[in-house]
């Protein structure tokens, strides 16, 4: 189970049973849900943004371990940071998740799913919470799906 | 293939129980079983999804395909004669196992969802208008849903679904309420289904469906491989199923329909080979069955359908439904046995497969775990999202069973389960 253990490490354990910034933010400025077809999963983020920076972050929905947790260390990853670096982050969490890369500065404990990679059917799960901050962002109104 | 009939009752004798030598040839038969998977033996529980395929499968497709293949119904060559017989064959082999009148009554398309669209398109198109009804159930597979929808979307019908209880078993009293409150054109309902294991009483709905006239559908696709299906005794107009979930390939799939009924509805697709003149001005079609099979079908996996049912009549189907009916029995309580895991549909007529959650691990976790052990199941919802509505939960793990499947498997799933708990410090 050695390799299993590299999957569910004990922080996304611990984001998964206690996930951090699970709530509703009242009157967002950005809100979106994401979708995941494959197993009908759904999450709701919400974003408070003002003079482009993140000031509040969170979000609500049912999933499994890897995409609430992967949700949760978001939400603490990218608070108070501005909405132009986004992209940037986004771009490198999903090198970490689907490639050798290293896990750059500013995603934090981000860097504990990189385990991930081994599991290719996984990887929606992982990205499910990044689709959707990107979606609301957009202000797209329609729900975000992985595929 | 009487060979081997005698093969598999020589341990036990045709009629008598499936024993563990019996399973142990079965298995034997299905190649792709003897193999490691995360280096440990693989263990196949995924089998509502698609059923692995015996030699003999696989060896009729690989034959037709070296020997004899050619276009059916066109050629005076020798090969064009060899595969239409073999094609026209398999399509008796469906006949007989399905005891239809005449093998006019079946239809090659690719999938059950095809030949639910045909009805859809075909029959739904001519008879269904504005302001009538088609009844389906709570607990149908998308496929048999989404084309019912689209039918009243183009003509103005309503969508009207039987509820069920919390078990699992659709409630009968409101079924006969729905018959009688409003135009039904159509009922359209699971006999097996791949979400809760729930078996219909399919007999008494048709014939509730009948003494008001009202012609019925039947999704067989979860049916057929488990248990002996009649569609005269049965009486139903319609029965679809897939050759994929019965040991035979994929692409290929039936629909069964009453010989008058198909007669008088239009053609689903034009083209080739449903035709018998075609000029500009007009079209004449072809008899049945080729007025539904416009042009080239999978010609080889038709013929390994045929193989695939030569394969599960050798054991015979009674046989495979008792050695499932135990091994269901069996892990339904062993599951029982662990803290926390709830299975999801109880229904008194159930079979084949269990579905499950367990408490503070998503199905998807479960199913990447148990994985590693070797082990495949289904997690998601099984293109059955208005059951996971009706319980409230977004998905389900799935063990689902076939003939080669076995106690020892069982077993390996249940302590599986717990390392999954011990994953999650449960
Ligand atoms: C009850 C039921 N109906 C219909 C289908 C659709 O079968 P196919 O995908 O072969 O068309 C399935 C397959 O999962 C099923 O389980």
């Amino acid at each position: 189970m050695n390799d299993l253990r590299d999957l569910y490490q004990e922080v996304i354990l611990d984001h998964n049973k206690r996930p951090r910034n699970f709530r509703i933010i009242p009157q967002p400025t950005h809100q979106a849900n994401g979708l995941n077809p494959l197993c009908g999963d759904r999450i709701s983020v919400y974003l408070d943004i003002e003079d482009g920076v993140i000031q509040d972050i969170a979000f609500q929905g049912a999933g499994c371990a890897i995409s609430s947790a992967s949700a949760s260390l978001m939400t603490e990853a990218l608070k108070g940071k501005p909405v132009a670096d986004v992209d940037y982050l986004f771009e490198a969490f999903h090198g970490v998740v689907t490639t050798e890369r290293e896990c750059p500065n500013g995603l934090g404990k981000l860097s504990v799913l990189a385990g991930v990679r081994d599991y290719p059917s996984r990887v929606k799960c992982a990205t499910l919470a990044w689709h959707a901050v990107r979606a609301a962002l957009e202000e797209r109104k329609e729900a975000v799906a992985t595929e | 293939m009487n060979d081997m009939s005698a093969l598999y009752s020589m341990t036990s004798g045709t009629g008598s129980p499936l024993g563990e030598l019996d399973i142990a040839r079965i298995r034997a038969d299905v190649p792709i079983l003897r193999q490691q998977v995360h280096g440990k033996p693989l263990i196949y529980l995924d089998n509502a999804a698609s059923v692995q395929k015996p030699k003999a499968v696989i060896d009729a497709v690989s034959e037709c395909y070296t020997g004899y293949y050619s276009n059916i119904h066109r050629g005076v060559h020798l090969l064009s004669e060899r595969s239409t017989a073999a094609y026209e064959g398999a399509r008796g082999k469906v006949r007989a196992f399905l005891n239809a009148a005449s093998a006019r009554e079946i239809i090659f398309t690719r999938n059950t969802t095809e030949s639910i669209n045909l009805v859809a398109s075909s029959f739904g198109g001519s008879r269904v208008h504005a302001g009538d009804e088609v009844l389906i159930t709570g607990m149908e597979h998308h496929s048999n849903i989404v084309p019912w929808q689209l039918l009243c979307e183009r003509t103005g019908a309503k969508l009207k679904v039987v509820p069920f209880t919390d078990a699992g078993e659709l409630i009968l009293e409101e079924y006969e309420r729905l018959l009688d409150s409003g135009p039904v054109r159509l009922v359209a309902f699971v006999h097996l289904s791949n979400a809760l294991g729930t078996l219909n009483p399919a007999k008494q709905m048709i014939d509730l469906a009948h003494a008001r006239g009202i012609p019925v559908l039947v999704d067989g696709a979860q049916s057929v491989p488990h248990l002996a299906v009649d569609v005269r005794e049965l009486d139903c107009e319609f029965y679809a199923f897939s050759a994929h979930k019965i040991y035979g390939p994929s692409g290929v799939g039936v629909l069964y329909g009453k010989q008058a009924l198909l007669e008088a509805m239009p053609p689903y697709q034009g083209g080739g080979d449903m035709i018998s003149l075609v000029t500009f001005e007009k079209t004449e079609y072809a008899e049945l069955p080729n007025k539904f099979e416009a042009g080239t079908p999978n010609i080889a996996g038709v013929i390994g359908l045929g193989a695939a049912l030569d394969w599960l009549n050798a054991i015979g189907l009674d046989r495979v439904a008792a050695h499932e009916h135990a091994l269901l029995e069996y892990a339904t309580a062993r599951l029982d046995e662990i803290p926390g895991l709830k299975i999801m549909g109880a229904a008194r007529d159930k079979a084949a497969l269990a579905a499950f959650t367990l408490e503070g691990v998503h199905p998807h976790d479960i199913g990447t775990i148990l994985d590693r052990e070797g082990i495949a199941v289904r997690a998601g919802h099984h293109c059955a999202q208005p059951v996971m509505q009706r319980y409230g939960v977004p998905a389900t793990a799935r063990a689902s069973f076939a003939v080669y499947n076995t106690r020892d498997e069982v077993d390996a799933l249940v302590a599986a389960l717990w390392k999954v708990k011990e994953m999650f410090d449960l």
